[in-house]
């Protein structure tokens, strides 16, 4: 287990270089993005108005204070639960590039092929820790699809964003499954106890 | 005897008016404490959940854990020098009521003043709105709408005083929820095993380590009341029955032996605590219910007098 500064958007070559295990902290830019705005883009078809080739990705839904015409000022942004979003995993790396999507509570097992396939990671935030979070994103760059507020496309600009823990990596390891099938095994052990 | 009933009520003109400014001047104080408690509570968490977290990372040996633990304690820090949310999740809005029978404002419009504080701290702080319709999805814009907030109700007899307890709830521990309808032959190893399937199975989803609520006993929906006001307590507090405390330590040292650890990264910390509430059942049922606070276990209290005066209450 190493501890990296990575800055985004990232090359394949830099998110490969990264191990589950790892903790990193992220410079340069991250993308605000949630259900909503991933059902605009996968189930109705829309594609997003910016570019995601390397990007990484946030699971979020900022409180924010409006200061102008598109224009927003955080108030407190923290990050939601990944596991509702993991079928959109797949095309995100494939059709846009993506290489990195961040949450909390990890992604099931169906994340890690295509992970590894396409070269991308799954970084761990503390979920909750949203006050520390906040003072990490310098300012919200841009701002998309305004009408689905909360759930729009937020470009933060970020400085030592973290620390991240790699909690699925490209080269087929899931922190989430390892723990998930040590416990399944300590279960066993723990009903004889009952 | 004449109760204070603020509209439509019979009575002397005088008197009827003089009651009515009495009631809305409390009904103003139960609005501004709700106002406050959800602020608060959402910014400044209670000192035993604070020691419980302080505790955790004292034991916990895995690296991400500790990773994690360490992060959390920081962030406790940062959300007051920043006089910031400590999480994001403003939640959806629930309170706890203790109304004494001699109170001078009726439940109708005590829920009245709930719905109003919540809706104006919403707006006033700005806090992000969570409520929205449950089929079209659309967002009320207010964190109050349709039953929201929830407000829970238990009544005193004897006493004139009025306890308002604020709890926002995180959605991604409250999607962390499960119902098992056991059978009598299962037994108390069969609500253990249920809960230990349940901490299993939702993993890092609900910010774990936090607080495990499990209701048994009472009815389907008891139950799962009962695991909502467990995970409400002071975090650490027993039950008073001895047998249902003994549940809840087992039930603690159980859990943290499963090794999903903080944020589900594995480790020693799954959970901060085990709460219990039960009810007695049907000699047919053995329900059990799990509702899972996460870390970030807000909650805020105001003891409000029948004057209108307001005692706040960090540790209640």
């Amino acid at each position: 287990m190493t501890e990296r500064h990575l800055s985004f958007p990232a090359s394949e070559e830099d998110v490969r270089e990264l191990r589950a295990g790892d903790s990193v902290l992220v410079d340069g830019h991250i993308i605000g993005i949630r259900d909503r705005t991933q059902i605009r883009i996968f189930d109705e078809g829309i594609a997003p108005p910016l570019d995601l080739t390397g990007a990484f990705l946030l699971h979020t839904a900022p409180n924010v204070r409006k200061v102008g015409e598109g224009a927003y000022e955080k108030l407190c942004i923290g990050t939601t639960t990944s596991a509702r979003m993991v079928r959109f995993t797949e095309p995100l790396g494939r059709e846009y590039g993506v290489r990195a999507i961040c949450g909390k509570g990890g992604l099931p097992d169906e994340a890690i092929e295509p992970m590894q396939r396409l070269g991308m990671v799954y970084f761990a935030i503390v979920g909750g820790a949203a006050a520390l979070e906040t003072t990490q994103i310098e300012e919200i760059e841009e701002v998309y699809w305004e009408e689905l507020m909360p759930e729009c496309l937020w470009k933060f600009r970020v400085k030592d964003f973290g620390p991240l823990t790699v909690a699925i990596d490209s080269h087929g390891t899931s922190l989430y499954h390892d723990v998930q099938e040590s416990a399944r095994k300590k279960l066993e052990a723990l009903y004889e106890r009952l | 005897m004449l109760r204070l009933r603020p509209a439509r009520r019979q009575g002397r003109r005088e008197e009827g008016e003089e009651l009515m400014a009495v009631a809305t001047d409390l009904q103003k104080a139960v609005e501004d404490a709700a106002a406050h408690l959800y602020v608060w509570a959402l910014k400044d968490i209670p000192q035993d959940l604070r020691d419980a977290l302080a505790e955790a990372a004292g034991t916990e040996t895995s690296v991400p854990g500790q990773r994690v633990l360490q992060t959390i304690l920081r962030n406790v820090e940062v959300a007051e020098e920043e006089r910031n949310l400590v999480c994001q999740d403003t939640g959806i809005p629930v309170y706890y009521c203790r109304v004494g029978e001699h109170f001078p404002l009726h439940p109708a419009r005590i829920y009245e003043a709930l719905h109003d504080g919540t809706e104006r701290a919403t707006v006033e702080h700005p806090l992000r709105s969570n409520t929205v319709h449950t089929l079209t999805r659309e967002n009320t814009g207010q964190n109050v709408g349709h039953r929201v907030p929830i407000v829970h109700w238990d009544f005193v007899a004897d006493w004139d005083g009025l306890d308002v307890k604020c709890v926002p709830k995180g959605s991604g521990s409250e999607n962390m929820s499960f119902l098992k309808m056991c059978v009598p032959a299962d037994g108390v190893a069969g609500i253990k095993r249920f809960v230990l399937d349940s901490i299993v199975g939702a993993g890092g989803k609900p910010c774990p380590p936090g607080i495990v609520g499990v209701g048994i006993g009472g009815s389907a929906d008891y139950a799962m009341h009962l695991a909502k006001e467990a995970i409400a307590r002071p975090v650490g507090t027993r039950n008073p029955d001895p047998l249902v405390a003994q549940l809840e330590d087992e039930l603690k040292e159980l859990l943290n032996e499963t090794g999903i650890g903080p944020m589900g990264l594995g480790g020693d910390v799954t959970v901060l605590q085990c709460h219990v509430e039960h009810a007695d059942t049907h000699m047919t049922l053995n329900p059990v219910a799990v509702n899972y606070q996460c870390w970030a276990a807000r909650r805020a209290t105001a003891h409000i007098s029948s004057g209108g005066a307001v005692d706040y209450d960090r540790e209640a």
